[in-house]
């Protein structure tokens, strides 16, 4: 029995371990930041791998030669009560370890989270909603026009409550895809209208929370070789149609971000114009699932 | 029933509580803490059952969505939520916190000191009947209009509090939820001073704290968690109760807008409701998965025949998991929103909490470590809690890292890693525990050949089903989804194509691994009826004072004689013993019966070299 035991625990762990290798990974990283979480993410899985085969050998080991058969019913078991150095030896060990980790989990986050977001950021507010998502672009101007919840008119696709009658909101944009230019820092700006929602992009290795009545910036760069779609999911839970809250990213080159940006937008048919060139880039660039 | 054999001279016998006559008292509204655990583990059977029939719905929806089944037809999306809420809350409340600590510590905490019943009894009966009175509410929940709640078991407002505006099930479902939680916290308040009062003043002669078995350690340890983390559930719930029935704003702050209705609130803060809602869930964890420590090195030591390495250690190990799981909580919110320089603080905490974990997984595989190890079905559990405990918790170590979480959190790999610790493994935990002490409960053997086999199947089962999730989470899975397709077919996201193969693998697993569970209960009921008789006292060779008694132990527990303490709990093999295990009560020629000596012996005093 001991030795069946100590098969199959060596089994599930060779399994396991297989699986970790069998090329189910993260997609490819888009952000600057992404490849320092993936170099601290295998650094962590090899440190817990090893300790996850170690434990499992060692259980195994344990069971396969230990135990109590025909031959050994005479004998006794080692009497011990434990050993003080081994106790210390493996929590220094452990401790130093595990800290350790702790503390190099920290560098890209402090990166991201303590420090403002670079100036030459493109600023977007981004507004979630059940079960959708609502991105608002300052104009040419660079200037947000001021919201508030009174001017919520969803048949007018003004989700997010722009004033319409303050002149800094004439060139404002409001649309359905995140577009961010690919090389440039990007700030967004989070809000939630209804409940909490978070902003997943697995290709941009971040999330952020949606909180209502807060307002949480955030930043991140897009690599320039990186345009392309990347679909946004919503990552937590909020409402039946949870599962289908998404929406795209479009990461744009910095030229043809730029173009878009510097579009009139003020009267109906500069509108629709900028509509057609943000559906002929859609077309443009595939969506990247990888 | 007067046991002479036991009688040691120079000992009086106590008075003896006659057990109550009349069939109500006796098994219905019993103040005896044996038949309370047993009610408690009732519960726990029922609540399971509950819980684990709708992971399967749940699994079968996330791989054949939009299917007409039978009798339930196609799940909707806010069914699949109302399920995953139910099941959320069913098991970690409704089992995995009733059995361990509220079954069996209360029928064998006081037994493992030599008590003959809890500090307060009548306390000790109102805890469970208030626990089920919250069961039967959270039940309820399924049959009023709207349906059960669809925000998961951690309740997050503002979805949890702007009543049905937010979605179908948030308007009485959510209110029942939330009473069902308040009468929980209540309950599971009174167990534990209850717990305490009687550990720390019940214990028999001899029996000093560093002589306890481990599991009143852990049952210890729960107790207080419990006691200082389920007031502020409490209080949480009361406050979302008055924020959704009487207009407060406690959770709500101000220009909320939902499906075009502007929300009548103002000042409040959802991120509150996180905070208070972790600070007591994350010692919840602990809560769930202490006790199965603590059976877990009970029976190591009982069927390695060894003595528990490093008792000492496993003691504060125990105690440094408990207090530094207070100050953890964070780490559930690292992208809550909450400030990102305490994120860093709760980062580094947690990551050290790993490491009375780890020292209790060496410690463990110290006792096995020149053994004679017995594979009996209860030790086949506590073995698999060993493996299980590792392979869920060492991943902890990833998701305790800030940087780690952006990917990470809330996607499978957190599912994967919560499930295989503090869901399989506890429960392999309990499992133990019932094979172990099911005959000193009800004198009868369950089926070791039917143990084995809902082992075997059971072991394998739950690697199949939680080690994939951590695959699907670093593709990027998030959690929390009804369904991956449209119910034509359709995916809903790219990026989760190539997972298919493995959605279809953890389904079947899991179907399995449930059905396996039938095995088990068969046995359980089976056995209590025709299972193999015993009335040995002490059919494991065990050392603890619950095998000092009758099978099963009468009313008072001792017979009106209660035990006195010689020795540390697990005397296994000592060199020059006629038996290899030396019980509890054995008499110390160097010791005054009664009189405990700093370090005299025994497993308190660590550093034996033999």
């Amino acid at each position: 029995m001991g030795r069946a035991l100590a098969v199959l625990i060596w089994l599930l762990t060779l399994a396991s371990v297989v699986l970790f290798f069998s090329g189910w990974w993260f997609p490819v990283t888009i952000a600057e930041h992404g490849p320092r979480i993936d170099q601290q993410f295998l650094i962590t899985i090899v440190v817990v791998g090893i300790a996850f085969v170690a434990a499992q050998i060692g259980l195994g080991y344990m069971v396969w030669r230990y135990g109590a058969n025909k031959q050994n019913r005479s004998e006794r078991a080692t009497y011990t009560h434990g050993n003080n150095r081994l106790e210390v030896i493996w929590t220094v060990v452990t401790a130093a370890i595990f800290i350790g980790l702790a503390v190099m989990g920290q560098r890209v986050w402090a990166q991201l989270h303590f420090n403002q977001a670079p100036a030459n950021a493109f600023r977007i507010r981004v507004l979630a909603q059940q079960f959708e998502w609502s991105f608002h672009y300052p104009g040419p101007d660079g200037k947000f026009g001021p919201t508030d919840p009174k001017f919520i008119n969803e048949e007018e696709q003004n989700t997010v409550g722009l004033n319409k009658s303050d002149p800094s909101s004439q060139d404002d944009l409001i649309a359905k895809q995140l577009i961010v230019p690919a090389g440039r820092p990007v700030e967004l700006i989070l809000r939630a209208k209804d409940v909490t929602h978070s902003f997943w992009v697995p290709q941009l290795r971040f999330k952020q929370d949606l909180v209502p009545g807060m307002e949480i910036p955030v930043h991140f760069l897009v690599m320039p070789d990186k345009a392309g779609r990347y679909q946004i999911a919503c990552a937590e839970l909020c409402g039946m149609n949870h599962y289908k809250m998404q929406s795209e990213m479009l990461a744009l080159p910095e030229a043809e971000f730029n173009e878009l940006v510097n579009m009139p937008r003020k009267t109906i048919e500069e509108r629709a114009a900028v509509s057609k060139k943000i559906q002929d880039f859609i077309g443009k660039y595939p969506l990247i699932n990888n | 029933m007067a046991d002479a054999a036991t009688v040691h001279e120079g000992h009086e016998a106590v008075h003896r509580h006659e057990p109550p006559k009349s069939f109500i008292r006796k098994y219905i509204f019993s103040i005896d803490h044996k038949v309370i655990g047993i009610q408690y583990i009732m519960l726990a059977l029922a609540a399971v059952m509950i819980g684990m029939a709708l992971s399967v719905l749940m699994r079968m929806n996330l791989t054949w969505p939009g299917t007409e089944w039978p009798i339930i037809g196609v799940i909707k999306p806010e069914t699949y939520l109302a399920f995953l809420t139910i099941h959320g809350t069913m098991m970690v409340f409704f089992v995995l916190t009733t059995a361990p600590q509220g079954g069996f510590g209360n029928y064998f905490l006081p037994i493992q000191i030599g008590a003959d019943d809890m500090a307060f009894p009548v306390l000790n009966m109102l805890s469970f009947w208030v626990t089920l009175v919250g069961f039967v509410v959270l039940v309820a929940a399924f049959f009023v209009s709207g349906g059960a709640p669809i925000g998961g078991w951690t309740a997050y407002p503002t979805l949890s509090a702007l009543g049905e505006a937010a979605g179908p099930g948030q308007g009485t479902g959510m209110n029942l939820w939330i009473i069902s939680i308040a009468i929980f916290c209540v309950g599971s308040l009174l167990g534990a001073l209850n717990f305490i009062t009687t550990l720390l003043n019940l214990r028999t002669k001899g029996m000093s704290l560093m002589r306890m078995p481990l599991t009143c350690w852990a049952w210890f340890t729960t107790a207080v968690l419990a006691l200082l983390a389920f007031p502020v559930l409490l209080a949480a719930g009361v406050l979302l109760y008055l924020d959704r029935n009487a207009g407060t704003s406690f959770f709500i702050p101000a220009g909320l807008s939902v499906t075009g209705k502007i929300q009548d609130h103002a000042g409040g803060s959802p991120i509150l409701w996180q905070h208070l809602f972790w600070f007591f869930g994350h010692p919840e964890v602990y809560i769930a998965i202490l006790p199965g420590m603590g059976l877990t090195s009970h029976i190591l030591s009982t069927f390695a025949r060894k003595p528990v390495f490093g008792y000492r250690a496993m003691v504060f190990a125990i105690f440094a998991i408990g207090l530094l799981g207070f100050f953890v909580w964070g780490h559930h919110m690292f992208i809550s929103g909450m400030s990102p320089y305490s994120a860093m603080a709760f980062s580094i905490l947690t990551l050290s909490i790993g490491v009375p974990s780890a020292v209790k997984t060496f410690n463990w595989l110290g006792t096995l470590w020149g053994g004679k190890i017995r594979f009996t079905t209860p030790m086949l559990f506590a073995l698999g809690f060993v493996s299980l405990f590792v392979a869920g918790g060492i991943t902890g170590l990833v998701l305790g890292q800030t940087s780690l979480d952006l990917p990470m959190h809330d996607t499978y790999f957190v599912l994967g890693h919560f499930h295989l610790v503090m869901g399989v493994a506890a429960i392999f935990g309990m499992f133990a525990g019932i094979y172990f002490w099911f005959p000193k409960m009800f004198g009868r053997f369950m089926s070791e050949r039917i143990g084995r086999i809902h082992f075997w199947i059971t072991f394998i089962g739950v690697y199949c089903i939680f080690i994939p999730m951590h695959i699907m989470g670093i593709v990027g899975m998030p959690r929390r989804y009804a369904q991956f397709a449209e119910n034509n077919g359709v995916q809903i996201y790219g990026f989760l194509e190539s997972l298919h193969p493995l959605v279809l693998f953890v389904t079947v697993a899991a179907i399995i691994t449930a059905l396996t569970q039938l095995l088990f209960f068969f046995n359980f009921f089976w056995s209590l009826f025709k299972g193999k008789k015993t009335t040995e006292k002490n059919p494991w060779e065990a050392t603890t004072l619950e095998w000092t008694t009758e099978t099963p132990p009468p009313h008072d527990n001792f017979a009106g004689i209660p035990p006195v303490v010689y020795r540390g709990a697990y005397e296994y093999s000592v060199p020059g013993a006629p038996n290899d295990f030396v019980m509890q009560t054995e008499p110390d020629p160097s010791e005054e019966p009664g009189v405990t000596k700093a370090g005299s012996g025994g497993n308190g005093h660590d550093g034996h070299k033999h």
